[in-house]
C-alpha cells in the first residue's frame, strides 16, 4: 500500500516555477493592484505564455497537458503571494475554459477553447443570478430558440474575467423551455464579448481581490447562433455541477495558499517582534495559535490534493471536492483571522499584507457554493 | 556553438536562521530549501539564448547527489539538451579547485566551445571554479562576465566583466573558453510545463571518480588544496559605536562623525 503523500519531480518543479514567478512577477506589484484595483494585464499576459491559463488541458487545445493537481498546485502558489491574480486564473480555467473542454465540440475547441488555454483571451461562466444565488435552478435568465437564433435576456451577477480587455466570452446557464415534469429545461449558451445586447456592467468595489475582475452582465434581445449551445440541450445543470466539481478542488487550493500567505507573515512577525523582552513566537499564546495554523494548512493541503488526484483518475469526488472546498475555505478565514491577531494593530492596517488576506479569505467561503451549500453536498453522498 | 553549463545546488539562506551543526564544519541544512546558485541560473540563461540564437546544444552539469537533479531538470527544461551529474563519494570536502578537476575531467570529454559558470557559489562564496576550469582545460576564462557577444567569425567572443562602481571591461577572447557569469547578465526565463515534463524524459548520465579517469586522491578533500577546518559565528566586534538619544541627536552626531572622517 502506497501511504507517502509526495510530489513527483515534475510537480515540484512545476511549483518552484510558479513560486518563482509569483515572487518575481507579481509580489512586486501586489500593493498598487490592491491599492488601485487595475486588472493585472501584464502579469496575466505572462501567465497565459508560461502556460498557466491552460494548464489542465491537452497541448492539442493549447494547454499545457497538465492535469489538475498540477492545476492547483499552480492556483495555491498564486494565492500565496497574490489572490487576485489566482482568482482570475482559477475562475478562467474551471468555469471559463471547462465547459467547452468537457462538452464542446471538435469546432467548439477549436474555436474557443484553443486561445483560452493558451491565454489569448479570458473566459468566465455566467451562472449566478440576483434571484439564482444558492438555489442555482430558479435561474430566470430565457434563451428562446427564433429563425436559428437563441435570443437572450436576463442578468447574471458576480461574474469573473467578463470585462477586461482580454475578455472574449462568457458562458451562462439559461432556460430553453420547461420540461413535461414542469421543470426549467436549463442549458449552457456561449456569448461571444461583443455581442450586440451583451452589455458588462462596470466593477464591483469588493472587499477583497481588489484587482479581478467582478461585473454583471445583461442581456437584451442579444442573439447568437443555435450552434453556441454547449453539450446537449437541457444539460446545463448536469455540466456546470462537474465544473463546479473542479472548480471546488481549486478554491480549495486557494484557500490554501492564502492561508500559506498569511501565515508565514505572521511566523516572520512572531520572530521578530519583541513584547516583554522576547520575541512574541516565544509565548505560547501565539506559538499554539501558529502551530494551530500550520497544523490546519497541511490537513486542507493534502484533502486538496487528493480530490484533484481522485479527479485526474477519474474517480468519483463530489463528496472530497466538497469537503476540501468547505475545510479549506473555512481554515482560511481562521488561519487569516489568527494572523491579523498576531500582528495587533498593525494587522488591521492596510500596509501589512495579513490584513489582505484576511478580506481575500471571506469570499472562499461563499464563492462556487457557500459552506452552507457544501454541507448540502456532503450530507446528500452521506446518503441523507 | 556546444556550451556547457556547470550548475550547483545551494541552501537558501536569504531569509533563513542559520546554524553551525555539530562537526562544526558545515552548517545545520535539515530545515533550509534548496535551489539553484543565483550566478548559475544566469548561466543557464546565457547558454541557452546562445543556443537559440546560433543553434547547438547545451549540456548541463552538475556535482552532487541525486537531489541536484531538480536543479539540472530544471536547467534542462528552460531549453537545455543533455546532462551530467558527477556522483562519488570521493568527491566530498572537495574546495573550489577539487570541484574544477572533476568538473574539467568530465567536459574534456566534450566538444565545447564556452563553458559556462557561475561567478561564485552563494554558500562558500570562494569563486574558483570558473578560472581553475581554464587553467585545467586548457582555454582562456573570464569572470563576473556580465555582457557577452559572439563575434562574426564564431572563434571569438566580446565579453564584458564587471568592475567596482558598475563599470564594465570589454575584451575579447578565444573559444573555446571558460566564462564565469555574474548576475544580472539576461533575465532568467522560468520553465514551462511543457518544457517540465519533456525534461522529466530526459536522463542524467552519472559519473563517478572512476568514469572521468580520477584517482579518489585527486579530488575530494585529499585533492584539495584548501581543507575546510571549522565554522565560526562573527566575533561581535567592538568598533561599533552605537549612537543614543533622539533622532534628531543621533544624526547630528553621526553628520560630526562622517564629517570628521571625511566621508561627506
Amino acid at each position: 500500500m502506497k501511504m507517502l503523500f509526495e510530489l513527483d519531480e515534475e510537480k515540484r518543479l512545476f511549483r518552484q516555477t510558479v513560486r518563482d514567478f509569483a515572487e518575481q512577477e507579481i509580489r512586486p506589484h501586489v500593493d498598487r493592484l490592491w491599492e488601485t484595483g487595475e486588472f493585472p494585464y501584464d502579469i496575466v499576459r505572462k501567465m497565459g505564455e508560461l502556460g498557466l491559463l491552460g494548464i489542465p488541458w491537452p497541448e492539442e487545445y493549447g494547454g499545457a497537458g497538465g492535469d489538475y493537481l498540477a492545476y492547483a498546485i499552480a492556483v495555491e502558489e498564486l494565492a500565496r503571494v497574490d489572490g487576485s491574480c489566482a482568482i482570475t486564473v482559477e475562475a478562467h480555467i474551471s468555469l471559463g475554459s471547462a465547459p467547452f473542454y468537457y462538452y464542446g465540440t471538435e469546432e467548439q475547441k477549436r474555436e474557443w477553447l484553443v486561445p483560452l488555454a493558451q491565454g489569448r483571451i479570458l473566459g468566465s461562466f455566467g451562472l449566478t443570478e440576483p434571484e439564482a444565488g444558492s438555489d442555482a435552478g430558479n435561474t430566470k435568465t430565457r434563451a428562446e430558440l427564433k429563425d436559428g437564433q437563441w435570443v437572450i435576456n436576463g442578468t447574471k451577477c458576480f461574474i469573473t474575467n467578463p470585462g477586461t480587455e482580454m475578455s472574449g466570452v462568457v458562458t451562462i446557464t439559461a432556460v430553453t423551455g420547461i420540461r413535461p415534469s414542469g421543470k426549467k429545461e436549463i442549458s449552457n449558451i456561449f456569448i461571444p464579448k461583443g455581442t450586440p445586447g451583451y452589455n458588462i456592467a462596470p466593477k464591483y468595489k469588493k472587499m477583497g481581490w481588489h484587482a479581478s475582475d467582478t461585473r454583471e452582465l445583461n442581456f437584451v434581445d442579444c442573439k447568437v447562433p443555435e450552434s453556441n449551445l454547449i453539450g446537449k440541450r437541457g444539460e446545463g445543470f448536469k455540466q456546470f455541477l462537474d465544473c463546479l466539481d473542479g472548480g471546488r478542488i481549486a478554491i480549495a487550493a486557494l484557500a490554501v495558499g492564502t492561508a500559506q500567505g498569511a501565515f508565514e507573515e505572521a511566523l516572520r512577525y512572531a520572530k521578530e517582534r519583541v513584547q516583554f523582552g522576547q520575541p512574541i513566537g516565544k509565548f505560547q499564546g501565539v506559538s499554539f495559535k501558529l502551530a494551530d495554523m500550520a497544523t490546519e494548512i497541511e490537513i486542507a493541503r493534502n484533502m486538496a490534493y487528493k480530490a484533484a488526484a481522485m479527479r485526474d483518475a477519474g474517480v468519483p469526488h463530489t463528496k472530497e471536492a466538497s469537503m476540501a472546498k468547505l475545510f479549506a475555505s473555512e481554515m482560511c478565514m481562521r488561519t487569516t483571522t489568527q494572523a491579523v491577531q498576531i500582528f495587533g494593530g498593525y494587522g488591521f492596517m492596510d500596509e501589512y499584507p495579513v490584513s489582505r488576506f484576511f478580506r481575500d479569505a471571506k469570499i472562499l467561503e461563499i464563492g462556487e457554493g457557500t459552506s452552507e451549500v457544501q454541507r448540502m453536498v456532503i450530507s446528500r453522498e452521506l446518503g441523507l | 556553438m556546444n556550451l556547457v553549463v556547470c550548475v550547483k545546488r545551494v541552501p537558501d539562506t536569504a531569509e533563513s536562521e542559520v546554524h553551525i551543526d555539530a562537526s562544526g564544519k558545515d552548517i545545520d541544512k535539515s530545515r533550509l530549501s534548496f535551489g539553484i546558485n543565483e550566478c548559475d541560473n544566469y548561466a543557464v540563461e546565457e547558454a541557452i539564448q546562445i543556443k537559440e540564437r546560433l543553434g547547438g546544444t547545451v549540456t548541463v552539469i552538475s556535482l552532487g547527489p541525486k537531489e541536484n537533479d531538480e536543479v539540472i531538470r530544471m536547467a534542462l527544461a528552460k531549453g537545455g539538451d543533455e546532462a551530467i551529474r558527477l556522483e562519488d563519494e570521493a568527491f566530498d570536502g572537495g574546495d573550489g579547485f577539487a570541484v574544477a578537476k572533476a568538473l574539467a575531467a568530465a567536459i574534456k570529454g566534450l566538444e565545447f566551445d564556452i563553458v559556462f559558470t557561475g561567478a561564485l557559489a552563494d554558500d562558500d562564496g570562494y569563486a574558483v571554479v570558473p578560472a581553475a576550469l581554464g587553467e585545467l582545460l586548457g582555454v582562456p576564462h573570464a569572470t563576473y562576465v556580465k555582457k557577452v557577444e559572439i563575434l562574426e567569425d564564431g572563434k571569438r567572443a566580446k565579453v564584458g566583466r564587471e568592475l567596482e562602481g558598475g563599470l564594465l571591461e570589454f575584451l575579447e577572447i578565444e573559444l573555446p573558453c571558460v566564462l564565469g557569469i555574474q548576475t544580472g547578465i539576461n533575465e532568467p526565463r522560468y520553465a514551462s510545463f511543457k518544457g517540465i515534463k519533456q525534461a522529466a524524459k530526459k536522463e542524467i548520465a552519472i559519473k563517478s571518480a572512476a568514469d572521468l579517469g580520477l584517482d579518489p586522491s585527486e579530488v575530494g578533500e585529499s585533492g584539495s588544496w584548501a581543507v575546510l577546518e571549522k565554522f565560526t559565528p562573527p566575533v561581535v566586534g567592538e568598533m561599533a559605536e552605537i549612537l543614543e538619544g533622539d533622532p534628531e541627536e543621533t544624526a547630528a552626531k553621526l553628520a560630526a562623525i562622517l564629517k570628521e572622517k571625511g566621508l561627506v
